[in-house]
């Protein structure tokens, strides 16, 4: 035991712990530079539960795409299901239904779609980008086949459950009428910290989720260990699909309304937080917390540009391209002299 | 032994064709059988008083023409680099604007402006594709990651580009490269499409672009030391992207006449890698082939408009469209193919126990 601890001990920081790391100091010194620089909402408490409250669907559509992205695969059908669930759900709660069925059905939704993606990916063989392109495709049509107009939730229940937020005075400020508002956290984001710390337990903890690594690492190394390729890889699908059924039902709770639009562009958002956090698209590196900042990292760029008065929609935009050029670029520099240092040291 | 090889090599590069000419075939039984007036072309006379064709089987060799000549440029970048461009559309946005700005800086629309304008357009597509190559072949980044920078601002650089109107451009020269010119009956666009695809086979009946594009492709590590510059290969797949973005995005504006930076091509980077994968390339990188895409490509197209000839909204076509390319990459997966060669196989054995035998015994 005393053993193997010392070995680990030894161990330096492995990719995925370097480029977590890295995003985790950028965040914290971008946010600490738009609290000096721009200060008013930056310095409260409200700003980043704001963040979250208005976040929690694209944290946990990133967080399966993070699972997928490890095991070397991609899905970006992620937007197109969560915007189809949005909608099915509104549906069915002003036709009349209840909400643990509503709730089955989301589920039942995502994980449909992740059923189908990972018998088509992994047991056919067929390269993932087409299969959940074409899952994009049949989600974004499906939408529109429900309803072309942008249908509001009209679900009593639904909608004080939507209502229900978790305050927290300590962390509220004082408005300048003199009342304390407390610090407003909604339901969603408790579900999205819940999937986060979920993956991330299965991710470090479950023999599944070394394998995800195992598979994404190197397909024939993992084969060759006794891994079950196929199941594996069908398996981060339908965590994927599942993430998006339960996103659907967040956004749901968050917007209280169905669109045709709903999620738009919401697989590549996802895609950059996983980057930006610290995923590589090439599998095998990656985690769901730098996921999670990464979710956090994009959102404060597009707030910070909104509030520093660059009113412009283009802006928004042009700075998130150029932070995805910054962060590609670092670690593609990072892990290339991490390279090179290794293999002096071999040599 | 050695015409064995050769028909074995025919029938892969067949084979790699098969799926989209067979989805080509279906689409146009199915056509025929639901209507069977839907191929015929007509002659008509158009505003300006020439004749020109005009029914189904026009729009859609008109209509998939960016298609076409994007899935040129994309195969070039898919082998070499094994990954995608996702900013074409973005990209070929800017294209158009840099088009639209210089002619409408222009008083009298000549020949020269229109040329000069598809130089600069065609020189700014280059650049921006160059700075994802760099990132790809200099940084070691993957292509869908590098290029997902541009397809984030790509659409708001074009915005800015002309001040954020949607200016229109009104002039004879370009209304002729959009849709007719007067005397040939035949869209400009598809003219536009057959000489891209002549210059392509003529640069690879004469360099050795493609052999070099397929070595980078299978393996970069043996193409270096084989001595081809890696590097180069994959920048210039990127540059040959963006002459094609640049010929797409001048056909988009001249169609419209008018710039919207918003809707131009829009979506079109999903469907262009989709025809590449249809016409039977992988999207891993390594042996392809540039005629299958063109052939994805109206496959995609032929599937467009019969769905719209079926009266399905274009909000909706999306999902039928995805049920068919599934269909389609099911047909054509490695797992069912293999099922399908051993069944063959198997009925060969059953029929000719002693052909079966003899070919056992040549190897």
């Amino acid at each position: 035991m005393s053993n193997t601890k010392e070995i680990r001990r030894r161990e330096p920081l492995t990719d995925t712990q370097l480029l977590m790391t890295i995003t985790i100091c950028i965040f914290a010194v971008m946010y600490a530079l738009a609290m000096i620089l721009l200060g008013g909402g930056f310095l409260r408490a409200q700003q980043v539960f704001d963040l979250l409250n208005d976040n929690a669907a694209l944290i946990i559509v990133a967080c399966g795409l993070t699972v997928v992205m490890i095991g070397g695969g991609i899905d970006i059908s992620v937007g197109g299901v969560t915007s189809l669930v949005v909608m099915s759900c509104v549906l069915y709660l002003n036709g009349g239904g209840n909400i643990p069925m509503a709730l089955l059905l989301a589920l039942g939704i995502g994980l449909a779609f992740g059923l189908v993606h990972g018998l088509l990916v992994s047991y056919l063989e067929i390269q993932p980008f087409i299969v959940t392109l074409a899952g994009m495709f049949f989600a974004r049509g499906m939408t529109t086949i429900l309803s072309v107009n942008p249908q509001k939730l009209a679900h009593e229940g639904m909608n004080a459950i939507r209502g229900i937020k978790i305050e927290i005075p300590w962390l509220g400020y004082v408005a300048k009428n003199g009342n304390l508002i407390p610090g407003r956290i909604e339901l969603g984001v408790a579900v999205a910290l819940l999937c986060v710390a979920a993956v991330w337990a299965l991710l470090r903890f479950a023999r599944m989720g070394r394998n995800f690594y195992a598979l994404g690492g190197n397909q024939q190394s993992a084969l060759m260990l006794g891994i079950n390729v196929k199941r594996t890889r069908f398996v981060t699908y339908l965590i994927s699909g599942l993430l998006s059924g339960i996103a659907g039902f967040v956004f749901m709770m968050h917007t209280g309304a169905g669109n045709a639009t709903n999620a738009a562009g919401a697989e590549m958002n996802a895609i950059a937080s996983s980057i930006i956090g610290g995923t590589l698209l090439t599998g095998g590196v990656g985690s769901v917390i730098g996921t999670l900042f990464g979710t956090l990292t994009l959102t404060t760029i597009k707030k910070i540009v909104v509030t520093s008065g660059l009113k412009e929609p283009w802006w928004q935009s042009i700075t998130t391209g150029l932070m995805l050029f910054f962060f590609i670029v670092l670690q593609s520099v990072v892990l290339s002299n991490r390279g090179k240092r290794k293999a002096a040291v071999k040599g | 032994m050695s015409t064995g090889a050769t028909t074995r090599k025919q029938r892969g590069g067949l084979g790699q064709l098969l799926i989209p000419l067979i989805a080509i075939g279906l689409l146009v039984v199915f056509n025929l059988i639901r209507d069977p007036g839907f191929f015929s072309v007509e002659t008509k006379l158009n505003n300006n008083g020439s004749t020109v064709l005009s029914g189904n089987l026009i729009s859609i060799i008109n209509g998939a023409s960016e298609l076409a000549i994007l899935a040129m440029g994309m195969t070039l970048v898919t082998a070499a680099c094994g990954g995608q461009d996702i900013s074409v559309g973005a990209a070929a946005a800017i294209a158009g604007s840099v088009f639209v700005k210089i002619i409408r800086g222009a008083s009298p629309v000549t020949g020269g402006t229109v040329v000069l304008a598809f130089l600069a357009c065609c020189a700014v597509a280059v650049i921006f594709d160059a700075f994802n190559g760099t990132l790809v072949s200099v940084f070691r980044i993957q292509p869908m990651i590098a290029t997902l920078i541009l397809y984030t601002c790509g659409r708001s650089i074009a915005y800015w580009i002309n001040g954020g109107a949607t200016p229109t451009i009104d002039s004879a020269i370009t209304g002729a490269i959009g849709s007719f010119i007067p005397g040939i009956p035949v869209p400009t666009p598809v003219l536009i499409v057959a000489l891209m695809a002549l210059l392509f086979s003529l640069v690879f009946r004469f360099t050795t672009l493609g052999l070099y594009t397929q070595a980078v492709g299978i393996n970069q590590s043996a193409a270096r030391l084989m001595g081809i510059n890696t590097t180069f290969i994959k920048l210039l797949s990127f540059m040959v992207l963006g002459v094609c973005v640049s010929v797409a995005g001048t056909i988009g504006v001249c169609r419209l006449q008018l710039i919207n930076h918003e809707t131009l091509l829009i979506d079109i980077e999903m469907d262009t890698i989709l025809a590449v994968a249809i016409g039977g390339n992988s999207l891993g990188g390594g042996k392809f082939k540039i005629s299958g895409s063109i052939l994805g490509a109206y496959v995609i197209q032929m599937l467009t408009i019969t769905l719209y000839a079926m009266k399905v909204s274009s909000t909706d076509v999306k999902a039928y469209k995805a049920i068919v390319i599934i269909l389609l990459v099911v047909i054509g997966s490695p797992v069912v193919k293999r099922w399908f060669a051993g069944m063959m196989a198997r009925r060969l054995a059953g029929r000719r126990p002693a052909a079966a035998g003899k070919e056992a015994q040549v190897p």
